[in-house]
Order: structure tokens, then sequence, then C-alpha cells
């Protein structure tokens, strides 16, 4: 009893520390990049939506093991949601289109969840290529309520808590986001350590053994997706309320594409990857596709060539191999 | 005392090859009994058959009167047949407390939560514990499992089918490539086995084998050629032929 409660003490302070000074980190950065680039809150705001869109991803891939190239479907899914909501609906209110949009993509979680897990390695893969390619063709078909290719305009949310105007310069916006970012990894930190969580990492290592203990795998799998929806849905909605239009480009497989990229660039199964992967790919994009727009692409290439050959781990994955590395030569 | 568990006339060919060839078996609460028989002759296949991991052609697998041949292997496990498996099958990124805590969880059906933390969660801690020192794991309780020595992971699979608190256990080799200086460990642990729990153990290991059954079944090319008493097992004259013969040759070799 005494030892349990001890171990209980001892290990608590330890992930809330590390996850108060993730929080504190993520805030800093948010200020500076507020300060550096008071012009270009749209993209930072951009980085903040997709930044959801690739800790989404990281749920399904990073901790439970799925392949999937179809991501985006559940980010677009929750920005038509959210936008479709202020446009025909009149919901307005921006914390209701974040809802709103959520559940939209909660909702696509639940759909290509239930098709992407009938497959197994690359028959997975294959299938949330096909997925994302339904979903895109479906919001193309759908014109009269998602604007087709035309893009959904029309989405005019009202102030935020009815004091902060969604401006011109998207001050509101990138704070709505940054808010929006916070809230959703403390909730994802404290879901991956959770008996769900620890769960969803046994099925990544070994389903057979998850079964053999009594877990249902593809159970877990559909609620992990449909979780994942949610979160990536907020992301679409964010976006849906700072640019006030969605294109089809929002369910794009080129969009699931370099989520995946970013995933596997900032490292996978930490939280802290999938934020450190998109806003370097995101900040790297911008930077050379200004410096030389007909050879960015190249360079962005190269870019993941040396990750993937020289820190398999990702850049987070590494850093913390070296720090921990540091440490025990130091005890 | 009725059996809690029976299998009956179970059958499975893999294309041409008949891999069990209508096998029955019974056992009760409180049984010990092991599988025996050369390699090749169906006794991991015949724990897939039982637990679901593979289909059977025909036959019936009861657990506590009921029919289970239906059930999926997660339904089984839920009712209380747990396997161990002859390769270890564990999480390597996680601890063995990791191990333990998730198969407490899962039995007793609070293993979906989203909030919380096993650590923080006093009975289940408790729990991992008792069974951790039962089993001489504590050492070990929090390093990873890729760290840890093949015995103490064997160990560790026994740890979490125990976890289970199942009412019929099926150990595939718990001491399969476990180096002579630790097998007593795992002696131990099955001397230490809940008194009530029917366990069936295949074991390559005689000396094992007769320490630990009071009967010992024999399987010679997917059929049952022995059921009985370990002291009659090595004077029948077909498991002498096709498998004691084998084993008193390599002793005498080695
Ligand atoms: N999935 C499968 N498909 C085809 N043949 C199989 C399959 N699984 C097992 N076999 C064959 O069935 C036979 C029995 O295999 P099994 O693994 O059950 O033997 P075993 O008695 O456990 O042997 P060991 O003592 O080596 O563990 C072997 O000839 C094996 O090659
Ligand atoms: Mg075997």
């Amino acid at each position: 009893m005494t030892a349990a409660s001890d171990t209980q003490s001892a290990v608590q302070p330890a992930y809330r520390r590390r996850d108060l000074t993730g929080i504190a980190v993520i805030l800093g950065i948010a200020a500076i990049g507020y300060f550096l680039f008071p012009n270009n809150l749209a993209l930072l705001t951009r980085i903040l939506a997709i930044a959801l869109l690739v800790l989404s991803l990281d749920l399904v891939t990073g901790f439970c093991g799925v392949a999937t190239l179809g991501h985006a479907a559940l980010f677009g899914a929750g920005a038509y949601a959210a936008g479709m909501a202020a446009a025909h609906w009149g919901i307005t209110d921006p914390i209701a289109m974040v809802v709103v949009g959520a559940i939209g993509g909660a909702a696509a979680g639940l759909l290509s969840g239930v098709i992407i897990l009938r497959g197994h390695g690359l028959s997975q893969l294959v299938l949330s290529i096909a997925v994302i390619h339904l979903f895109h063709e479906a919001a193309n078909k759908a014109s009269a309520y998602t604007g087709g290719s035309d893009g959904l305009a029309g989405i005019s949310p009202d102030p935020l808590f009815g004091l902060f105007a969604f401006d011109l310069w998207g001050r509101t916006a990138y704070g709505f986001g940054v808010a929006l970012l916070v809230i959703v990894f403390v909730l994802l930190r404290i879901l991956v350590r959770s008996p769900f969580g620890m769960l969803c990492r046994g099925i990544r290592e070994d389903p057979v053994r998850v079964g053999a203990m009594g877990g249902s795998v593809r159970g877990t799998l559909v609620k992990m997706y449909v979780i994942s929806g949610a979160v990536a849905g907020v992301g679409g909605a964010l976006n849906a309320i700072s640019t006030q239009v969605v294109g089809l480009d929002s369910l794009s497989f080129t969009t699931s594409a370099e989520a995946l990229v970013m995933l596997v660039l900032g490292g996978t199964g930490s939280l802290y990857g999938a934020l450190l992967g998109t806003a370097v790919f995101m900040w790297f994009e911008d930077v050379v596709s200004a410096a030389n727009p007909f050879h960015w692409l190249t360079m962005v290439g190269a870019l993941l060539i040396a990750v993937v050959l020289f820190a398999p781990r990702g850049l987070f994955g590494t850093a913390a191999l070296l720090l921990d590395r540091l440490k025990e030569r130091r005890r | 005392m009725s059996p809690v568990f029976q299998v009956e006339r179970l059958r499975k060919s893999f294309g041409g090859l008949a891999v069990t060839q209508d096998v029955s078996i019974a056992m009760e609460p409180g049984d010990r009994v092991a599988l025996i028989g050369p390699n090749g002759a169906g006794k991991t296949t015949f724990v897939n058959l039982v637990v679901g991991h593979l289909a059977p052609d025909s036959g019936k697998v009861m657990l506590a009167g009921s029919d289970v041949t239906g059930l999926d292997p997660v339904r089984r496990v839920r009712q209380g047949l747990v396997r161990s498996f002859q390769v270890t099958r564990l999480f390597s990124d996680m601890t063995p407390q990791e191990h333990v805590a998730l198969a407490i969880l899962q039995r007793t059906g609070r293993s979906g939560r989203v909030l919380g933390h096993f650590q923080a969660m006093p009975e289940v801690m408790d729990e991992t514990r008792t069974l951790f020192e039962t089993l001489g794991l504590v050492a070990v309780a929090t390093r990873k499992v890729a760290e840890i020595a093949y015995g103490q992971q064997r160990l560790l699979e026994i740890a979490i089918a125990l976890a289970l608190k199942p009412k019929v256990l099926l150990l595939d080799e718990p001491a399969a490539g476990v180096p002579q200086s630790d097998t007593p460990r795992i002696e131990a642990a099955l001397a230490g086995l809940p008194p009530d729990l029917a366990v069936l153990m295949i074991e390559h290991d005689m000396d094992l084998v007769f320490r630990f059954a009071k009967r010992v079944i024999v399987l010679a090319a997917g059929a049952v050629i022995f059921d009985g008493s370990p002291q009659d097992v090595t004077k029948n004259a077909r498991v002498r032929e096709v498998y004691l013969g084998n084993y008193a040759n390599d002793r005498s070799a080695a």
C-alpha cells in the first residue's frame, strides 16, 4: 500500500513537470512567432491547424501503428463541417464551429477507420488512398453544399466570446489557434498515458499479444480513429475560421501525404515530434519556396532524405536519444 | 468433479497434412497435465485450435460446460481460457509492470479508460507487486522488456497469464530457450500456480514433465497415443517407439 502510493507520488510529478515544460515551450515559441512575424500570422495560424492534423495522425500512426495516406479526410471533414455550419446553418459562434468541426472529424474518423482497419500493411495503405479520393470526390460532387472546386465561401465567424473580432491581421485567429493547440495537447498527453493509451501502444507492438490478453484490437483502433478524427476536425475548423474559406485541397491526397512526411520528419509516437515536424516542414517550405520558387521541392526532398537516412527516429526522437545518452554519460 | 475444459474429436489438416486427428481431452480444476510429443507432432497447433487462433475442421471445445468453438479468441480469453506462447511475445518497449497492469485492467474492464494512470490505482499496483514477488520479478519491474533476461521474459509470460485469472491455462513450452541455470525459477513458478487452476503444459524437458505433471498425454503425428499417469508413460511400448526412445537415445548420446 505505502509502496504503491510512494511510486505514485514519485512518478506523477515527473511527467507532470515534463508536460508543464512542454506547454511552456509551446507558448514561448508561439509568442516568439507572434513578435517576430507580425505580418505573417496567417501562415503561423495555418501551421497551428496543420499541427493539429499531424498530432491526430500521430495518434493512429505513431501510437497504434496504422499506416495511412488518407488522414486529411478527417481534417477536411472538420473544415467542411465547420464551414457549412457557418455558411448554411447560421452557426457562426467560433467555439460552436470548432465543436461542429470536431464532430464532423470524428464521424469521418469512424467511417474511414472502419474501412481502413479492414486491411493490414500494404492493403491498409491502399484503402487509405481510396478513402481520401472518395472523400475528395464526394466534396467535389456535392458542390451545392461545399462549393465544389470553387471552394466554400461565406464563412464569417462571430467575434470570439463576443469580444474579439476575427481581424484582418489574423491576431484573434492566431490566439484562438494557440489556445486550441494547447488544450488539445494537454488532453492528448493525458490520453496517451491512460490505460487506453497503453493498450494502443501494445497493439502497435503486437496485436496478437493484446488479443491473447483479452483486449479487442479492432474496437480499440476504431475508438482511437474517432478520437483522432475529433482532433483533426478541430484543426480543420480552425483553418475554416481563420481563412474563412474551405477548399478541396483540405481533403486532398497531397495534404495527407505531407502530414505523414511532417510526422516522420519530427518523429512518431511522442506528440512533440508531430509539433516539431510540422513547424520545421512548413517553415522550411515557406523560406525555400520564397528563395527559390523553382527548386524548392528538390530542397524539401533533400531535407527528407537526410532526416530519414541520418535521423530515422525523426528530429525529436533523435534529439531525445542524444539527450538520454548525454545524461547517462554524466552519471 | 465435472470437467472445466473439454475438447471433443478436434480435427485439423493443412492441405493434405493431418496435424490434429480426433483429439479429445478433458481436464478438471486443479489438473496438471503435460502434453508431450516429438517436434512437429502438432502440439502448438492444438493450442492454436483450442484458443481460436486457428479454426478446426471439425470438433468441439467446451469451457466450464459451455461450447466456445464459435467464439473469437478474445471472448475465450475473457471466459478464462488463456495461453502462453512458445516463442515469447511481449511489448519490447514496455516494462513488466505495464504488461501486468494492462492484463489486470483488461480483466477488470478498465483498459478502455482514457483518464488516469495505472500507477495511481492502488489495487492494480498491489496486485502487480504481489505477482512479481511470487515470481521473483520485483527487481526488473520497471525496466524495459527488451533489457531483461530471457528467463525473466518467460516468467513475465506466466505473470501476464496469471493476471488474467484464468480457469484453464495452456503453457506452450514455458522453459523453452531458458538457460539451464534459470529453469529452477520457472519450475518454482509452475509449482506455485493456483491449486484450482487447470493447467496443460507442453514441454520437451522430461525431468520438468515428470516433476510437474500428474498426467501425461502423448501426441504423435497429430493423434493422442497415450493418456495416463507419468509412471505408465515410460512403460508404454508405442510411446517408447515414437518419442521416449528418441529421448533415451538423445540422453545416452549426450
Ligand atoms: N499454418 C500452418 N500451415 C501449414 N502447416 C503448418 C502450419 N502450422 C503448423 N504446420 C505444420 O504442422 C505440424 C505441427 O506443427 P506444430 O507447430 O503444431 O508442432 P509442435 O508439436 O508444436 O512442434 P514443436 O515441438 O517443434 O513446437 C508441423 O509439421 C508444421 O510444419
Ligand atoms: Mg510447438
